[in-house]
């Protein structure tokens, strides 16, 4: 029963004894794009991907990857894909070129190929001049490359990065991001779990949300973005004493209700046409005589998405603790 | 050999070996492995400290501090505790396999192993060759310390041989009991505690360093039937070094010794491939 996604997932359940870390998750990754998942610590998502690695078996509903089940063809998928996990998994006291090497080996690639499928890869990572040295004299952005380049040596057909930034400094993000990107635009296939939204918002063609054990809302960072609602348009005033006088205006410029905060002397309203409207608001302002000292487009970030999308599960069963932790991150 | 298909800059796309049959990479995976363990040996400065030096403090220390002290019927004192440091070292040598296999948990190293196409075994048979070649290096060092310090085995090079090879039967068969442990356990520091502590009742309890006669009697049942007195009655007998054992004593301590060398392989061979396939990263 091949589909025509290099990943689909139909109602995955998993349980750790007691905790539900799947809870009927279904999921698409379609031929050739990322989908980055993404969700707080405990959402999930490394059970997700080591379901699809075919390192756990699911309790209930079925996946396949690269058209091959998860538990019926395990050895079958584990020749078609590659995996970093959310720990760098080399060996510090073999070099970098003897750590790709070995996988090659392990991967069943002849001795000479691995070697040179190594150099090679140590060449695109930029990790030539350290190829002769053990890795634990690495640095943490090194170590991630080569734990990337490790995930690449068969060039999978689907490739699973389980939090492939955490841990590094922005420049090493960066960095990492770049690779990622590149291997996008080359075509390969890619499931990414993530906690930072900037992430998923950089690298994704799809973003799934994912909250205890189920994907919560899926589609493109715009769409989830609309979904919260479309761009605002903000304005603030110079004066105290026009305040009330804008809101008039804004009002009927919009022909909606506005929403006035006096403390920021800012009122804000939906857009419907963006940046076209800005024009049209100012010159009304200005007829009226009212001096605007700030005027913004307001996309919604998807920050604000995620809030909106899981607020109510916050107080009902979950602790707020694991997702405002996961909130604070930002740019 | 190579078929290699070019690729875009994203690189090479070489195509893996195919048609061999299982058990064969079950080998070829395990030798690839073993040498990442021997490799790690050689670059880990504590590690040679436990290959190397471990082992010589040990027999300089039951040779001058205990043997003066102990008796042993009809011979030297020193030819009796060799062959008894030889099985104890061995069979802690083994440890190395839990510590490893617990830190590659913790690492996370055991996921990408699980997600490649290689022999579900290898990981462990890696270690336990790795541990072999291991204790080989140290048997070659407490034979030459033990040489300088009065040992003198008798015997032919046959039985010198069969001596050594009984040893590495040890070696391996301790070290899947290891493999099995250092999978339970949750950290690399129960590793190291839980995979010794069974081991100093097991061969202090044992003729290994002491004549089982010289203990009360609710202990002497234990320690006969112990397999590290078994082994190290065994040695000796190949060794020549203690006139009290007939070549009849010799031949039963060595099949026993066979025995349970291929006992606790049947037993922890299996168990510890089952717990491995089930095993991720902590």
């Amino acid at each position: 029963m091949a589909t025509d996604y290099a990943v689909h997932a139909e109602g995955l359940v998993k349980n750790y004894g007691r905790v539900r870390a799947l809870d009927g998750l279904d999921l698409d990754v379609a031929e050739g794009s990322l989908l980055a998942l993404l969700g707080p610590n405990g959402a999930g998502k490394t059970t997700a991907v080591r379901i699809f690695t075919t390192l756990l078996e699911p309790d209930a509903g079925r996946a396949t990857v690269a058209g091959f089940d998860v538990v019926r063809d395990a050895n079958r998928i584990k020749s078609q894909i590659g995996l970093a996990g959310q720990n760098v998994a080399i060996d510090e006291y073999l070099t970098g070129q003897e750590n790709l090497e070995m996988i090659g080996r392990l991967y069943h690639l002849a001795s000479r190929d691995a070697k040179r499928r190594a150099y090679e890869l140590l060449m695109q990572f930029d990790l030539t001049d350290a190829a002769g040295r053990i890795a634990k004299t690495y640095s943490g952005g090194m170590r991630r490359r080569l734990d990337l380049a490790a995930s690449l040596v068969l060039l999978p057909r689907v490739l699973f990065l389980d939090e492939p930034t955490t841990g590094l400094d922005p420049r090493s993000r960066r960095q990492v991001w770049g690779m990622i990107s590149s291997l996008v635009s080359e075509g390969s296939t890619i499931l990414l779990t993530t906690q930072y939204l900037e992430e998923a918002d950089e690298l994704a063609n799809r973003i799934a949300v994912v909250d205890a054990g189920r994907v919560i809302a899926e589609g493109t960072s715009d769409e989830l973005k609309d979904r919260v609602g479309g761009n605002r348009i903000e304005i603030a005033v110079a004066k105290d004493a026009d305040l009330a006088r804008a809101a008039e205006v804004a009002r009927r410029h919009f022909s909606i209700e506005v929403a006035v905060d006096p403390a920021q002397r800012r009122i804000s309203a939906p857009s419907k046409n963006g940046t076209g409207q800005l024009a049209t608001v100012v010159r009304d302002f200005d007829a009226a005589g009212i001096d605007i000292v700030d005027l913004q487009l307001h996309r919604p970030s998807l920050d604000d998405v995620f809030l909106t999308l899981t607020g109510h599960q916050a107080e009902e069963e979950k602790a707020a603790a694991p997702a405002s932790r996961w909130r604070r991150r930002s740019r | 050999m190579a078929t290699a298909r070019a690729m875009s800059t994203v690189g090479t796309r070489y195509q893996p070996i195919t048609g061999r049959p299982r058990i064969v990479w079950a080998f070829l995976d395990a030798l690839v492995l073993a040498k990442r363990s021997v490799l790690e040996t050689v670059r880990v400065p504590e590690l040679i400290m436990f290959v190397a030096i471990q082992p010589i403090m040990f027999v300089l220390l039951f040779r001058y501090v205990f043997g003066g002290a102990i008796q042993v019927p009809g011979g030297q004192y020193v030819n009796f505790l060799m062959p008894g440091i030889f099985v104890q070292t061995v069979a802690f040598g083994g440890v190395t396999t839990a510590i490893g296999l617990a830190q590659d948990m913790q690492r996370g190293i055991i996921d990408r192993f699980r997600s490649l196409p290689m022999s579900s075994s290898a990981v462990l048979t890696g270690r336990t060759i790795a541990d072999l070649a291991r204790n080989l290096f140290t048997v070659a060092i407490m034979l030459t310390v033990g040489f300088l310090v009065g040992f003198r085995p008798g015997g032919t090079p046959f039985e010198f041989l069969l001596g050594i090879l009984l040893l590495l039967g040890v070696s391996f068969a301790f070290s899947w009991i290891s493999a099995f442990i250092g999978l339970l356990v949750r950290s690399v520091e129960a590793a190291q505690s839980g995979g010794f502590i069974w081991l100093f009742p097991l061969t202090f309890a044992s003729s290994a360093f002491v004549p089982v006669a010289t203990m009360p009697g609710w202990l002497q049942t234990f320690a006969r039937h112990n397999p590290i007195s078994v082994l190290a009655d065994a040695l000796r007998g190949l060794f020549h070094v203690n006139p009290a054992l007939t070549t009849a004593d010799t031949r039963w301590a060595l099949i026993q010794s066979v025995a349970w060398i291929v006992g606790i392989l049947l037993v922890f061979v299996p168990l510890s491939v089952m717990r491995y396939r089930n095993t991720t990263a902590r």
